[in-house]
């Protein structure tokens, strides 16, 4: 067989491999966007294959629609604290387990215990977003059955009477959801960072150590900038998340998919999961998808130019 | 580690795009799933001979496709049906016992192959008004035109409960078959009242008074289901009824401008309601927890009252004390009130529809007919443990549970004192407001003046949807 014969071969076998996930990509990924921008335009309710083109008029109307912008204002809220918090958390805790040891020895290694600690903070990351939803339902039970509220009692800090409903307060629901998110993703995160961290060489941990730099010193001048690149990743993808909410706001809270009290917990998708499922304007939720994608797309490059850095090879 | 090059590489740039696409997909692609077909349906099988006996011409062996919400009602009842009817007319019947309705529903719809027989209930249901409005829903005045099984000289529109037609109807048609009666108001265990020396209260002083004994006992006076307003909905809107009389029920329904602004019956009802939470005479917690919760609360006996349907003793079966006595109380008077005390909402529920799409529509019509039998609702009343819209249609020797046979009393006592809204259906975003309202006066975050303004923004949005002139009750 000549050489030419053989590359041809191995083209055709390549590209037959790489046809295949192409289509289903344009298939499953791209004709859906597709489509979904095509029904923005028009007054599909979402059970019947007619309607009728109606042009920006879904557009015009999310401008005004307060139930959504109230959304989109707490999904900024949430990108704003989500990835902030757990990236702080993790990098942390990351610190701690890999390098905030006590260097007896002189080696640079966690506190002690740290391997239990990684497993175990990884956990969280095991459990899928339904069964947290559950977790979390038991312990912001509204009565004094919840974990939280028994708690409090027990301590005696708040009346039994007068038990706090937490997913059913306007100023505290936001925030209960956050604190799932947050509790779930910091594991993640922790051994991301981990990892990362493993990556570096020990000989700079050491140098710096030699030259009397503490833990804090260490962490800021020579972890932080090693690990940009992770972190930079990890924000794009909470980020993503923040924006998404749709699970554990459905579950959790109170309405038709979720979203209250009264629109308090309201994020876009719950927004649009009501009006697409349930007051059957599956035209008008299919504009709030496509605003969705715009702003996740803004979102995510506005992240990865905002966080751009100087590379340090090492 | 890793790749260098200035900042992020074009390369990277993409592969990370890429993985946001896939993350962002879930949403799109799940919009697009339901994305609508455009073809018709396939030819049905061979149509039957029509006769009196087989009103659609149903042929013999075709396929059955039935779908059924699992709930409170199980799915026990369908499948004995589904038995007796595949016996009868020679069919293989599918049979799909599911509480995502909407999930496993709405692309078959949209894609033109619907199942025969939907019943579309649950959280999850598909909303009917839009089903009816896309042209989805078959005609089901044939059935009622059809011959009843039972005594084929008459009707089957002749063997139902009163209002059962009226209830079906979505924008002037008979296109849903709601099988299931049942009645609202408020549940009480007959045990514990005895225990305490308490009576069942007959006006809304006498509710209140009940309520703060109960309190003193150091227990909760009223439960209701928190996360779902839809109950505590259902107290304030009889009492809407009760004090206003029909005519306040068809304001509300129909949407008129002075429906709740400036109609004393529904402020007066709000206010009542709002006096048990300003008096603290709510169970603690109650406002943010679930139906079952509440529910299960209440029969550990931390509560007095809860309101609910007749469902209610069928949905906690398990959870209820063998010595609960589970009684049922039509919702106290207010001062004035244009309806007697045995006034009840009587309403049918558990909505059947037959998709216009179906393959075998004959046989979902037939299926249909057959429910409306004495034979099949006797089957429902025990495997589910309720009533049915057919007119006498249990067969005596079927004893009932406590709180249905209560239930049944009341029924009896209310006579023709009974009245539905038929708003939720009709109307589901200005329920979903009226809801979010009744929410927050719960918890106290707004006065009963506010709800009522809330309420009429709801009722003045809902009267510029096109569909409203449609839906007018008389």
């Amino acid at each position: 067989m000549s050489h030419v014969a053989q590359g041809r071969g191995k083209g055709g076998f390549i590209t037959a491999f790489l046809f295949a996930p192409l289509a289903l990509y344009l298939t499953f990924v791209i004709w859906p966007y597709v489509q979904t921008f095509g029904y923005s335009f028009t007054n599909w309710t979402g059970q019947s294959p007619t309607f009728d083109f109606v042009g920006l008029e879904n557009y015009s109307t999310l401008l005004k629609d307060d139930d959504f912008r109230g959304a989109l204002g707490h999904n900024l809220l949430l990108l704003v604290f989500v990835p902030v918090v757990t990236i702080l958390l993790a990098l942390f805790f990351a610190f701690m387990v890999n390098a905030g040891g006590r260097s007896g020895a002189g080696g640079v290694q966690g506190v002690s215990g740290s391997r239990i600690y990684k497993i175990v903070y990884f956990f969280p990351q095991v459990l899928s977003l339904a069964i947290l939803a559950v977790l979390f339902g038991a312990i912001y039970r509204s009565d004094e059955g919840g974990l939280l509220n028994g708690f409090l009692i027990k301590l005696g800090l708040i009346d039994p009477k007068h038990p706090v409903e937490w997913l059913n307060e306007p100023n505290f629901v936001l925030w209960c959801l956050l604190l799932v998110v947050v509790w779930h993703g910091v594991g993640f995160y922790l051994v991301l960072f981990s990892a990362a961290m493993q990556s570096v060489p020990k000989d700079i941990y050491e140098a710096a150590l030699l030259d009397g730099a503490g833990r804090a010193q260490t962490f800021f001048k020579v972890t932080l900038p090693l690990l940009w690149d992770s972190v930079q990743t990890s924000a794009v993808y909470l980020g993503i998340a923040a924006m998404d909410m749709f699970v554990l706001v459905s579950t959790m809270t109170s309405g038709q998919f979720g979203g209250g009290p009264d629109h308090h917990s309201e994020v876009m998708s719950t927004v649009l999961m009501r009006n697409f499922l349930y007051f059957g304007k599956s035209g008008y939720a299919c504009a709030m998808g496509v605003v969705m994608l715009v702003l996740t797309m803004i979102l995510s490059v506005i992240t990865l130019r905002a966080t751009r850095r100087e590379r340090i090879e090492f | 580690m890793g790749s260098t090059g200035e900042g992020l590489g074009r390369r990277d740039l993409i592969k990370r795009s890429a993985a946001l696409g896939l993350i962002t997909v879930p949403t799109m692609s799940f919009l697009s799933a339901c994305a609508s077909g455009g073809e018709e349906s396939t030819k049905g099988p061979d149509k039957g001979v029509v006769s009196k006996e087989n009103p659609f011409g149903l042929a013999k062996g075709g396929k059955l496709d039935v779908v059924v919400f699992k709930g409170g009602f199980g799915d026990d009842y369908a499948k004995a049906w589904e038995a007796a009817f595949d016996k009868k007319w020679g069919t293989t019947t599918s049979h799909l016992a599911t509480q995502e309705i909407t999930a496993k529903l709405q692309p078959r719809f949209n894609g033109g192959n619907p199942p025969d027989v939907v019943d579309d209930s649950g959280a999850q249901k598909i909303p009917l008004d839009v089903l009816a409005k896309g042209g989805q829903l078959a005609d089901l005045n044939a059935v009622l035109d059809a011959p009843s099984l039972d005594d084929p000289t008459k009707k089957v529109r002749d063997t139902l409960v009163d209002g059962a037609v009226e209830q079906g109807m979505q924008g002037g048609k008979y296109l849903v078959l709601k099988y299931v009666y049942a009645v609202f108001g408020f549940w009480y265990s007959g045990k514990l009242f005895k225990e305490k020396g308490w009576a069942a209260p007959k006006t809304w002083d006498e509710f209140l008074a009940v309520c703060t004994k109960a309190k003193e006992a150091g227990i909760g006076g009223l439960a209701h289901q928190g996360k779902f307003p839809y109950y505590i909905n259902v107290v304030i809107m009889d009492l809407i009824a009760k004090k206003g009389g029909l005519d306040a029920v068809k304001a509300i329904d129909n949407l008129a401008p002075n429906a709740f602004e400036g109609n004393a019956a529904a402020l007066a009802a709000v206010e009542a309601v709002y006096e048990v939470v300003e008096k603290g005479l709510l169970m603690p917690g109650t406002n943010g927890l679930t139906h079952t919760d509440s529910q299960t609360a209440w029969n550990q006996y931390k509560a007095a009252f809860i309101p609910c349907g007749s469902w209610l003793e069928n949905e906690q079966l398990k959870q209820t004390p063998e010595d609960f006595d589970m009684k049922f109380l039509p919702v106290p008077l207010l001062a004035d009130s244009k309806m007697p005390l045995e006034a009840i909402r009587a309403g049918v529920d558990e909505p059947f529809i037959v998709p216009e799409k179906a393959a075998n529509k004959a046989a979902g019509l037939e299926f249909l007919r057959s429910m409306l039998s004495r034979e099949w609702s006797t089957i429902f009343a025990q495997q589910a443990n309720s009533l049915t819209v057919v007119k006498d249609g249990v067969d005596p020797s079927v004893k009932l549970r406590p709180g249905t046979q209560s239930a049944v009393e009341a029924l009896k006592g209310a006579g023709a004192n009974t009245f539905t809204y038929r708003y939720p259906d009709w109307y589901s975003e200005m329920d979903t407001e009226i809801q979010n309202a009744s929410n927050e006066l719960m918890a106290q975050r707004i006065q009963p003046k506010e709800w009522i303004k809330r309420a009429q923004a709801a009722v003045n949005k809902a009267a510029q949807d096109p569909n409203a002139k449609n839906n007018k009750r008389s």
